[in-house]
């Protein structure tokens, strides 16, 4: 599903803001294509991001993907819950299996990422 | 995130939609797999259940020049299904090259690591086929079918080259004739605790001259099915009980069904190559590219047990002993990866990674994965014989991982005996 309330990336994460805060998942799509998630790496709240780094890893048993932050700013807090259930992405990749949250620098930012219409295109819809 | 060149989508043009095959995934897997942008799917080899496969949700990937199930349902619920009720596999891929004539057993014998001379009729051996240096050109499967009739199974990757080499070495040789039988030839593996009674549920094999029940382990017979010549064997990549059937291509299909039709009420599965290679590495069976290659020794890999030297002479056998002789320079050892910090999972360390002893670099992962059954990353990895017993370290993307030792097999293979023995 690919609802209006987030912004998505064409690596296949949403954005959800929340006042100065962005809270970064990845998408069902996402989560449907990788299979089974066995470990997830994310970065520690307290580091600082700039928009496209590498910030963690999703694993499956047969790949190691990277894990991009969309944004600039600090990450505040992360999801300690899915680092010890991976799997939580798959089961719930837009609510429980939530990534990290950054503190948003530039709300400029947001507007190179896809709306949910652009998005959907983006993955044949 | 992007993706790594593994998946392909079967709905989807590729190219354009996602970044598939980029330079930037981290793996750098030396498999013959491969992301469909590199690969027109329709200049791929097909075999009689790709249509099958594609209709129930296959997620298809270029393997060995073939459009090849990954996975269906999922690794972990596939792998699971074959650990616990039963499992099928489209492994028509592999290649079977046929070796007839009075002069096959002892010719064979001087290329195979293992002893295969005056091999009964009905029995199949696991061996090696090395270069003069010992290097691993294949690890297979020969099957002596007939007094004079053996059957070679190869890995789909090195069709080609054991086909050239058998028909080089074969150049002049008296009693020996070598077809390639492989395009003919579709394959089917039936594993898993239940693979017996599903097997018994074939109208195939309902005739009541076939004692199915007989069938060692490692041996195999020849039946007559709808199409043609059907060998029928107890043998498997799983560690798991269960079977292979080498049929023709026509009847490829109607026997798959049957068996999904037939084992429903098990909970039989498709099983896609995905789970094919976690059930293999969770019972230590080598995978040619990984354990194997032209650079590593028989030895090396843990597979002596295959290797014959007393009283015979093959390709590769010299170098073989004068390596006993010398001690052996690198080991293959199992790993479980220890988490990094306190609290966290351990990571996963992939094939390629490099093994430290302290400060010194020892080896490197030829496998890694989280196992599915054993809910842990683990590793297979060659490492200097010296260092085996060392305090051992893995670089996992920049970072320093423990490891701790542990023997192999990472869990006990039920191919003999009780196909639900505890363990």
């Amino acid at each position: 599903m690919v609802t209006d309330d987030r912004k998505y990336t064409r690596e296949h994460e949403w954005v959800m803001v929340d006042g100065d805060v962005a809270i970064i998942g990845v998408t069902e799509y996402a989560a449907n294509e990788l299979g089974d998630v066995v470990f997830i790496e994310l970065p520690e709240a307290g580091n600082d991001v700039t928009a496209g780094d590498v910030v963690g890893t999703i694993e499956t048993v047969k790949s190691v993907e990277d894990l991009y932050c969309p944004i600039s700013g600090e990450v505040v807090e992360v999801n300690d819950a899915v680092l010890d259930a991976p799997e939580t992405v798959n089961q719930s990749p837009l609510e429980d299996g939530w990534l990290f949250k950054v503190n948003l620098l530039d709300a400029d930012e947001l507007e190179d990422l896809l709306d949910a219409a652009g998005y959907q295109t983006f993955i044949g819809g | 995130m992007t993706w790594g060149p593994i998946y392909i989508m079967t709905e989807l043009a590729v190219t354009g939609r996602c970044r598939v095959g980029e330079a930037q995934s981290p793996r750098r897997s030396p498999d013959p797999e491969s992301a469909v942008s590199e690969h027109d799917l329709n200049e791929l080899k097909t075999t009689p259940l790709t249509g099958w496969h594609r209709a129930h949700g296959a997620r298809m990937v270029s393997y060995a020049g073939f459009q090849m199930p990954v996975q269906y349902a999922g690794v972990l619920a596939e792998h699971e299904a074959v650990r616990e009720r039963v499992g099928l596999f489209d492994i028509t891929h592999m290649g079977e090259i046929l070796a007839r004539g009075a002069g096959v057993s002892p010719w064979l014998d001087g290329l195979t690591t293992n002893r295969i001379n005056n091999l009964e009729t009905g029995k199949v051996v696991y061996t090696a086929m090395c270069r003069e240096d010992g290097g691993v050109l294949d690890d297979m499967l020969v099957y002596r079918l007939t007094d004079q009739e053996w059957m070679i199974v190869c890995n789909a990757a090195n069709h080609d080259k054991i086909v050239a080499w058998l028909l080089t070495r074969a150049e002049g040789v008296a009693g020996v004739e070598i077809e390639d039988a492989s395009d003919a030839t579709a394959l089917i593996a039936v594993q898993g605790p239940d693979a017996t009674i599903l097997m018994h549920r074939l109208a195939a094999l309902a005739d009541r001259t076939i004692d199915l029940d007989g069938l060692d382990f490692s041996t195999c017979f020849t039946h007559k099915g709808p199409s043609g010549r059907w060998i029928v064997s107890r043998t498997g990549y799983t560690g798991e009980r269960g079977y292979e059937l080498y049929i023709p291509l026509n009847d490829a299909l109607p026997i798959w069904e049957e068996l999904v039709s037939r084992g429903e009420d098990l909970g039989v599965a498709p099983v896609g190559l995905a789970a094919r290679d976690t059930l293999r590495f969770e019972v230590a069976y080598c995978l040619y590219g990984h354990e194997l290659s032209e650079d590593i020794l028989p030895l090396e890999a843990g597979i002596g047990w295959a290797v014959r030297l007393k009283n015979r002479d093959f390709i590769g056998r010299d170098a073989i002993e004068a390596m006993k002789a010398a001690g052996v320079p690198r080991r293959l050892v199992g790993l479980e990866i220890l988490p990094t910090q306190a609290g966290r999972p351990a990571p996963i360390a992939r094939q390629d990674a490099e093994i430290f002893a302290g400060d010194r670099f020892v080896g490197r992962v030829t496998s890694g994965t989280m196992s599915p059954t054993l809910g842990r990353p683990l590793a297979l990895a060659l490492v200097t014989a010296d260092a085996a017993d060392s305090d051992l370290t893995v670089l996992i993307r920049g970072r320093s991982a423990p490891v701790r030792t542990t023997p192999l097999p990472f869990l006990p293979a039920r191919v003999k005996g009780d196909p639900r023995a505890e363990r």
